[in-house]
């Protein structure tokens, strides 16, 4: 989900597998976690590292959009939820990181792919927020569509991903009801607030819709990782289940979804809907959206102008070691 | 630009209810005081704990993977170490 | 505008509530505490999703969180004792520059991280003082139950701004140079936070604010301490020291923030967010 174009090998079938790989895919079959320096394939490893580093990316990069208006929200305490809010993708992005860490990749090393291009991020967060209803937008379609991805991730059989994926869901309960707290505050407010929340819901519909990958039908290597339990559900699935939840939120808040052919479909019991616009989608992969180059220089920024911060933190602390070891030994 | 990354560090938290210390996570510091903080601001933003652990994650041993099997099968027959294995008589009363 | 924070203590009897003579300079002290932690909240804020490294990004923003609680409060109590209706988000959103009474150390541009934790480190080295007196003293009660609940919170603003200042000065010659201009910056903004007037003497005479001589002397005391430590010098300023902010006479930095802050609820008077 935040992870929507992971790259992986081609699915091997059981006779294709060494008795190694053989052992590991009855584990995860069984529903066996897979723990950090346990034996796993190395398309495993690496598929894991491609997946969660983009999830942590995605994850900070997504603090910027957000980040926009905590300077502009409109009263004490919804800067205050506002901020507490952002501040979790922080911690998000740190326990993702962490879990890669648990794989034989540094957080440094990740971040500079990140800063170079080599890593992607959620196409979602190189769109603008023009007005604060983008704010409710964001937390209720953003957040929502990211949660139906999540919810599923906690059972996923690489244990710290696992385990951060429960942390993670349980700190993001709050996220989704405050953008829609948000959504019903403008979608009831003035008629001016009441086009903001339109206006959010136009602009956020189809890039969230995009959120979840291309179709199955054009969506390559997701067998694999499917059979290696680190995608529980595909992007089609996800995408249907999503669009069936909110289009009844959208109808509360009295709003419209911009998509004429949006229509209850008795035989699936689902709605049929229009899909997004896909050459947009690999355009903004590509770095065409409006806002990749301000979210990755602004990602740049933070992390050259921090250098002088972080190495004077450890050359202190190197300091202070070789002090505590010149020192002679105090009283017990 | 920055040459050298801060050490990882593993978290544990003490919760409120007395329970023992708990692994939560990880985080980087550049040594133990400021890892005890960061852990502050990090991992109790939602009034999880009473009592930070902090220890470099180098300095974790960990049990081998391969080695479950005599390591931690054993146990599995010694069924005599669960109360549920003996039957007292419902007379008795609680035990 | 939106309902009202309830402040702490809402309930407690509060003699210097209702007091007309004591009310203007009680209302003008409330919001110089309201306003120093609301200005100095919206810039630590602006941090979010731009710090040096993601532990300090989300320790940042607990810091200002705990500063935008502050202001609830204390805005919120200056409502009441105004007595005119008047909530912290109205006192926040809708009054001018001139009508603000922080100090102008804490509108300056957040900078780079060493102004950041330099000035978070002088405000909270004050702060902490203030509070700690007026946790234990304040004759209002509710001046009393705000300040406690916000002393826990920045005694650990404290003690980790302290640190951080001592491992930047003690660093790299780089982490040392730019904590020395730091210092060198913001130090002649710092005597503000002592200068006392007409307010302070009231609110000292009627038991509420302590003597601010005191307060500058412990201060003085604690700063040396951990900028020695630091191996930073104090520059010499000739005892220069700009003044204004709590009587409402600002740097341009703060009309440009509360542009951006109060936007909203300029741009769509009367609506409910």
């Amino acid at each position: 989900m935040y992870a929507q174009l992971v790259k992986s090998d081609g699915l091997k079938s059981r006779e294709e597998m060494s008795p190694e790989e053989r052992a590991f895919q009855d584990r995860v079959d069984n529903g066996e976690k897979i723990e950090p320096k346990e034996w796993m394939p190395e398309g495993y490893r690496k598929t894991l590292i491609r997946q969660i580093g983009q999830h942590a990316h995605s994850e900070i990069v997504g603090q910027l959009p957000e980040g926009n208006w905590i300077t502009r929200a409109p009263t004490l305490e919804r800067k205050a939820i506002l901020l507490a809010k952002v501040q979790d993708e922080a911690g998000h992005g740190l326990y993702l990181y962490s879990a890669a860490e648990t794989l034989g990749v540094s957080r440094d090393e990740l971040q500079e792919k990140l800063h170079s291009g080599k890593m992607k991020y959620s196409s979602i967060f190189n769109y603008p927020t023009l007005n604060w209803a983008d704010i409710g937008a964001v937390g209720w379609l953003v957040d929502g569509a990211a949660i139906m991805n999540q919810v599923p991730l906690q059972r996923t059989s690489y244990g710290p991903y696992s385990r951060a994926m429960i942390r993670i869901c349980k700190e993001e309960s709050f996220h989704q009801r405050q953008g829609y707290a948000i959504m019903m505050k403008m979608a009831s407010g003035t008629p001016e607030q009441k086009e903001m929340a339109q206006d959010a819901l136009n602009r956020f519909w189809y890039p969230s819709l995009m959120m979840f990958g291309p179709s199955d039908k054009d969506s390559v290597h997701s067998a694999q990782s499917m059979a290696w339990k680190i995608k529980m559900n595909t992007n089609d699935e996800l995408r249907q289940k999503f669009v069936n939840e909110t289009v009844p939120q959208a109808e509360y808040l009295g709003l419209n979804v911009p998509d004429d052919k949006l229509a209850w479909n008795e035989d699936k019991q689902g709605y049929d809907f229009s899909e997004p616009d896909w050459n947009e989608f690999f355009e903004v992969i590509k770095g065409n959206g409006p806002c990749n180059r301000e979210r990755l220089n602004a990602r740049v920024k933070a992390w050259d102008e921090g250098a002088w911060f972080r190495d004077g933190l450890n050359a202190y602390a190197e300091k202070a070691a070789d002090r505590r070891k010149a020192a002679p030994v105090a009283a017990e | 630009m920055s040459k050298k990354e801060w050490p990882l560090w593993e978290v544990f938290i003490r919760g409120q209810h007395g329970l023992n210390h708990r692994h939560v996570g990880s985080l980087h510091a550049p040594d133990a005081e400021m890892a005890i903080n960061n852990a502050r601001d990090v991992y109790t933003r939602r009034r999880e704990g009473v009592s930070i652990w902090v220890v470099p994650s180098k300095d974790i041993t960990a049990s081998s993977p391969s080695e479950k099997g005599p390591l931690f099968d054993p146990a599995e027959s010694k069924t005599y170490r669960h109360p549920t294995f003996f039957d007292i008589p419902e007379d008795v009363g609680k035990m | 505008m939106a309902a009202e924070t309830i402040p702490p203590g809402a309930g407690v009897k509060d003699p210097f509530i209702g007091d007309d003579t004591l009310r203007p300079a009680f209302f003008e002290w409330l919001c110089r505490m309201g306003d120093n932690a609301l200005i100095l909240g919206h810039r630590t804020s602006e941090w979010c999703g731009h710090g040096p490294v993601l532990e300090e990004d989300i320790a940042l923003a607990n810091t200002a969180l705990d500063l935008i609680g502050h202001t609830q409060m204390w805005l919120g109590l200056a409502g009441e004792v105004e007595g005119k209706g008047r909530s912290a988000d109205d006192l926040a959103y809708l009054r001018d520059a001139m009508k603000f009474r922080n100090v102008l150390l804490v509108e300056l541009p957040k900078g780079d991280m060493a102004v950041t934790i330099m000035r978070e480190f002088l405000f909270d080295a004050c702060h902490h003082l203030l509070l700690s007196w007026l946790a234990d003293n304040a004759k209002s009660p509710r001046v009393a139950e705000i300040a406690a609940k916000a002393l826990k919170e920045v005694s650990y603003h404290l003690d980790r701004a302290s640190d951080i200042v001592v491992r930047l000065g003690d660093g790299t010659a780089e982490s040392h140079d730019r904590m020395q201009a730091a210092l060198d910056l913001l130090w002649p903004y710092a005597g503000e936070l002592f200068a006392g007037d007409e307010v302070d003497s009231a609110l000292q005479d009627a038991g509420i604010a302590p003597d601010l001589t005191t307060l500058r002397d412990n201060w003085d005391e604690r700063v040396r301490d951990i900028l020695d430590e630091a191996t930073l010098k104090i520059p010499d300023t000739g005892g220069y020291t700009h003044l204004g902010g709590k009587q409402g006479r600002h740097t341009e930095h703060l009309g440009f923030l509360l542009a951006e802050m109060q936007f909203l609820q300029r741009a769509y008077p009367g609506a409910s967010w």
